[in-house]
């Protein structure tokens, strides 16, 4: 994966500096900023939607402005930020294509290089073996690799637009049924005007034969980007998902707002991995990415897990709580996470497991690290419902802190509504230990090494939830992160 | 908004028949504060908006505030005799005893020592006169009005209470008991329980408050106490809250503990349908030291809500908190914990856990146990439990020839024992054991 030659110096950046904050210069296709109806209309006809679709935007946006005029927007999260101007936001914003793509010769070169430049080769002869990857730049999907073979398979893997003119029915089906429109603020903004993202369908029993992955890239200056990923593992299946992205460096604040839908039918199982680097701002706290995010699954069918891995490093602010609804019996949600804010980031972040159905269970393991002046929250709901005899939960948030201008938070919701339901939940705050620097010292190691190796140590329970090669990446991130900022 | 005014009608229209009639003796800064009060409670009003109300989002206080409570008619005073006064009354008869029924300071009832070897303890009225200097600077210094309605509402109506003032380098030599008992003749009524108790510098005192029902009528205590514990000075402050079923309890604790105190707490909930505990503790002097234990044993559709918020202000203080829950029949518990470490306030050791044991299907416990942490070199951990009785034990029990009710009794007070063992007044342990004892078989009428 990314190896420091591929993101190098040549980015112009400082010695401990986002290394990813560089801008692609295509032209785009740009919808002037603003929201209304048009736009909605626009954005639709642009992307040739069916009937349904437009629909289904337009009752979202209604709900979005009766929420805009009822002053509902969520202000409950611990996170600080001026209000955002709606109407000055770009919401949708495309590489304007040469010709229509047949395979990867015709995509634009320029924006081959900002993914090679991104690490993420497009090239599939390049790639790691048994990894597809869907590449969306600003408001669209550019490629996806590996199409054909998963096809062999019967596995759906394309950009929401490809799904919505191929799959009609698969997306009637499944849109909004996770998280409907109306299900919060940033949710109803995201139904309205979301541009593209990633689907994906794995028929029954099908094991996914590859990892798949997603990479986001925000380019166009004033662009918000709003996409929407929907998986459905159909009964007995497989797949194992990644997300990552990034952004150039700009001054000003940009709006990321997604979904990610899950649905997980019985006996199926979906992994969903996340290594989160969008632009975290300058060292003054100026610019970086708004990371206002809806991920949630359905466990729906007996026995079905879902498990969420985010490594959370970037983004100005980060506001995610990546659910599972539990409503098969015997189905397991988990929740791995390792949120890092340093410089003057913001996260407020967590997980909800909602028991419904019987002996089903969840783990929650969250560990958060706060550097410089970064704000760092847990924020999560346990909830077993009256129905779900012999639920069993287990969770387990710790917090780091290094330095004494940043705080840890830890808010978690225990709801209990039946008695045969085992809960415990665990949660330590300390810095690391003088104890442990000294021993590492004393082994000859530098101050700095030490730390590494403490923190690294902190978050291997959820590293090693993370595919192999993204695990390797994971840990040279947060290594790179925490240059400086700690020792 | 518009449409709660109304329930705030009934205390504003009472108010000035309060303030003008028998408490229009009190010191002008009393009267003040009390007006200051009734204005913020009129703005603020009840905790009734449930949205985004995130100090009340379990507890819907909207049942209580629907009904018109009235302060009882003073010259309807209710005889109490003393000895109905044993149920809520434990320990030696050395012990003073400060009494209240429904709301009003009782003289005959009430033990009090002459006051000797720098211990004042008397009713809040008479303090006025003998301690103003001590209650102009501490009532309503740490229960602010600005807390919320309920606090408002009580400052609004302060007249009498309990006073302790325990002075520099003394400390008293017997727990002080402060009796607050309902009696049932004044139906739907409301009383404004207030206590201060204030420990000098070096200074020593344990006081227990007991709030206790003689009848099972519907009535409403919304009670504050405030409790300073100044540089090191060592308080421990009982709490035992049995109030008839129908009743609704407020309370509101808040302490501040200095340099070197120690400020020890122990609160058991067995009564009410509605209670609501707001127990707030700011460590406000290096090296204090605060331990704050609970119990609460509800059935039927009681429900209970103690939010516990220590702010840990200084460096190099302690919290040890542990609250325990019994919950059977619809019964619903919630337990919302904050600890809060100021910047700076470096070298915090703070821990915090809820643990809830569920004897029926549709009991229900909510847990928030959170942190808001601002320094870096602390130690903060929190933990929360819910379960249910371990089948193995019962067998196990059953298996030695203990029918299966004895066991679950055994278990259930064996759950409860881990807090009653903390409270350091051997009379008090006692006495809640055996209310423990009688409770439990109640709790589990209900269930098969």
């Amino acid at each position: 994966m990314a190896t420091p030659e591929v993101i190098s110096r040549e980015t112009g950046l400082g010695d401990s500096g986002y290394k990813y904050g560089f801008v692609t210069d295509v032209e785009s296709e740009v919808i002037p900023p603003g929201l209304n109806e048009d736009v909605i209309r626009l954005i639709s006809e642009k992307k040739n939607e069916p009937e349904f679709m437009l629909e289904w935007r337009l009752r979202a946006y209604r709900h979005f402005l009766t929420l805009v005029e009822q002053e509902q927007v969520p202000q409950w999260a611990n996170v600080d930020y001026p209000p955002i101007d709606f109407q000055k936001i770009v919401y949708y914003a495309a590489p304007k294509p040469k010709v229509t793509l047949k395979s990867l010769d015709e995509v634009d070169p320029e924006l081959l290089a900002t993914y090679e430049k991104l690490g993420i080769s497009l090239e599939e002869q390049k790639r790691l073996a048994g990894v597809a990857v869907d590449a969306v730049f600003d408001s669209v999907s550019i490629v996806t690799t590996f199409k054909e073979e998963l096809a062999k398979h019967g596995v759906i893997f394309c950009s929401f637009s490809e799904a919505v003119q191929n799959y009609p029915d698969l997306v009637k089906k499944y849109l909004g049924s996770v998280v409907p429109y109306a299900d919060n603020f940033y949710a109803a903004l995201n139904s309205a005007v979301f541009s593209d993202g990633s689907f994906c369908y794995i028929p029954k029993g099908v094991r996914c034969p590859y990892e798949l992955t997603t990479y986001f890239r925000i380019n166009y200056a004033e662009s918000g980007q709003f996409e929407r990923t929907l998986i459905v593992a159909d009964e007995g299946s497989y797949v194992s998902y990644l997300e990552g992205c990034s952004a150039p460096q700009r001054d000003n604040n940009q709006l990321h707002a997604a979904v990610v839908e899950l649905v997980a039918h019985d006996n199926a199982e979906i992994k969903y991995s996340t290594i989160q680097n969008w632009y975290p701002g300058d060292e003054e706290g100026k610019g970086g990415i708004y990371n206002f995010v809806t991920k949630r699954g359905r466990c729906q069918g007996v026995n079905s897990k879902i498990s969420w891995t985010q490594v959370e490093t970037g983004a100005a602010i980060t506001w995610k709580y990546p659910s599972v609804l539990l409503q098969g019996d015997n189905s397991i949600g988990e929740f791995y996470s390792v949120a890092l804010t340093k410089g003057y980031q913001q996260a407020d972040t967590g997980t909800k497991m909602v028991h419904m159905g019987k002996n089903t269970r969840s783990t929650i393991i969250s560990k958060g690290i706060s550097a410089g002046h970064g704000s760092n929250t847990y924020r999560g709901l346990v909830r077993v419902n009256s129905r779900a005899d012999n639920a069993r939960n287990f969770t387990q948030c710790d917090s780091l802190l290094i330095g004494d201008q940043c705080s840890a938070h830890t808010t978690p919701y225990v709801e209990v509504r039946n008695s045969s339901a085992h809960l415990e939940h665990e949660a330590y705050t300390s810095r690391v230990s003088e104890d442990q620097l000294f021993y590492c010292n004393q082994r000859g190691m530098s101050t700095e090494e030490a730390n590494a190796l403490i923190i690294n140590g902190f978050c291997k329970e959820v590293f090693r939830q993370l595919p192999l090669e993204f695990a390797v990446e994971a840990t040279r991130l947060m290594e790179l992160n925490l240059e400086g900022a700690v020792g | 908004m518009q449409q709660q005014t109304a329930y705030e009608t009934p205390y504003l229209e009472a108010f000035d028949a309060f303030q003008g009639g028998h408490a229009s003796g009190d010191p002008a800064f009393i009267q003040a504060h009390r007006r200051e009060a009734i204005e913020r409670f009129g703005a603020q009003g009840f905790p009734t908006a449930r949205r985004g109300n995130e100090a009340w989002k379990y507890t819907d206080v909207g049942p209580l505030a629907r009904i018109p409570f009235q302060l009882p008619d003073p010259s309807r005073g209710a005889l109490v005799k003393q000895g109905q006064l044993k149920t809520a009354s434990f320990g030696s008869g050395e012990w003073p005893k400060l009494v209240f029924v429904d709301g009003t300071y009782s003289e005959e009832l009430s033990n009090l020592p002459r006051s000797r070897n720098g211990v004042t303890i008397c009713n809040l009225a008479e303090a006025m006169t003998r301690r103003p200097e001590v209650v102009e600077q501490h009532l309503g210094r740490l229960a602010s009005q600005e807390e919320n309605g309920f606090t408002a509402l009580n400052a609004a109506f302060v007249h009498d209470g309990a006073f302790v003032h325990v002075s520099k380098d003394y400390a008293a030599e017997h727990p002080v008991l402060i009796i607050n008992l309902s009696s049932g003749k004044h139906p739907d009524s409301v009383s404004h329980p207030r206590a201060l108790i204030v420990a000098e510098e070096g200074a020593g005192a344990t006081v227990v408050e007991m709030h206790a029902s003689l009848k099972g009528s519907r009535y409403f205590t919304n009670a504050v106490t405030e409790v300073v514990v100044t540089p090191g000075a060592t308080v421990r402050h009982y709490r035992v809250q049995r109030q008839s079923p129908h009743a609704y309890h407020i309370a509101t604790i808040k302490a501040e503990v200095g340099r070197d105190a120690t400020f020890d707490s122990a609160a058991v909930d067995m009564g009410a349908s509605l209670a609501r505990n707001n127990l707030g503790v700011t460590m406000a002097g290096e090296e204090g030291h605060a331990a704050l234990n609970g119990l609460y044993l509800v059935g039927d559709a009681q429900h209970v809500d103690n939010e516990v918020v220590i702010d840990h202000a200084a460096p190099n203080t302690s919290s040890r908190e542990l609250y325990k829950g019994i919950l059977d029949g619809k019964s619903r518990s919630v337990f919302h914990g904050s600890i809060i470490v100021r910047k700076d306030a470096q070298k915090v050791n703070a821990s915090q856990a809820d643990k809830n044991l569920l004897l029926s299907e549709q009991a229900e416990a909510d847990t928030k146990p959170a942190f808001w942490i601002y320094a870096d070199d602390v130690k903060c951990g929190h933990g929360a439990a819910n379960g249910q009785l371990d089948e193995n034990a019962l067998f196990y029990l059953q298996a030695r020839g203990i029918d299966r009710a004895s066991a679950r009794t055994m278990l259930v007070r064996a759950f409860a024992r881990e807090i009653v063992q903390l409270i350091d007044l051997a009379p008090l342990r006692d006495y809640v054991d055996r209310q423990v004892i009688k409770v439990i078989p109640q709790l589990q009428s209900g269930a098969a």
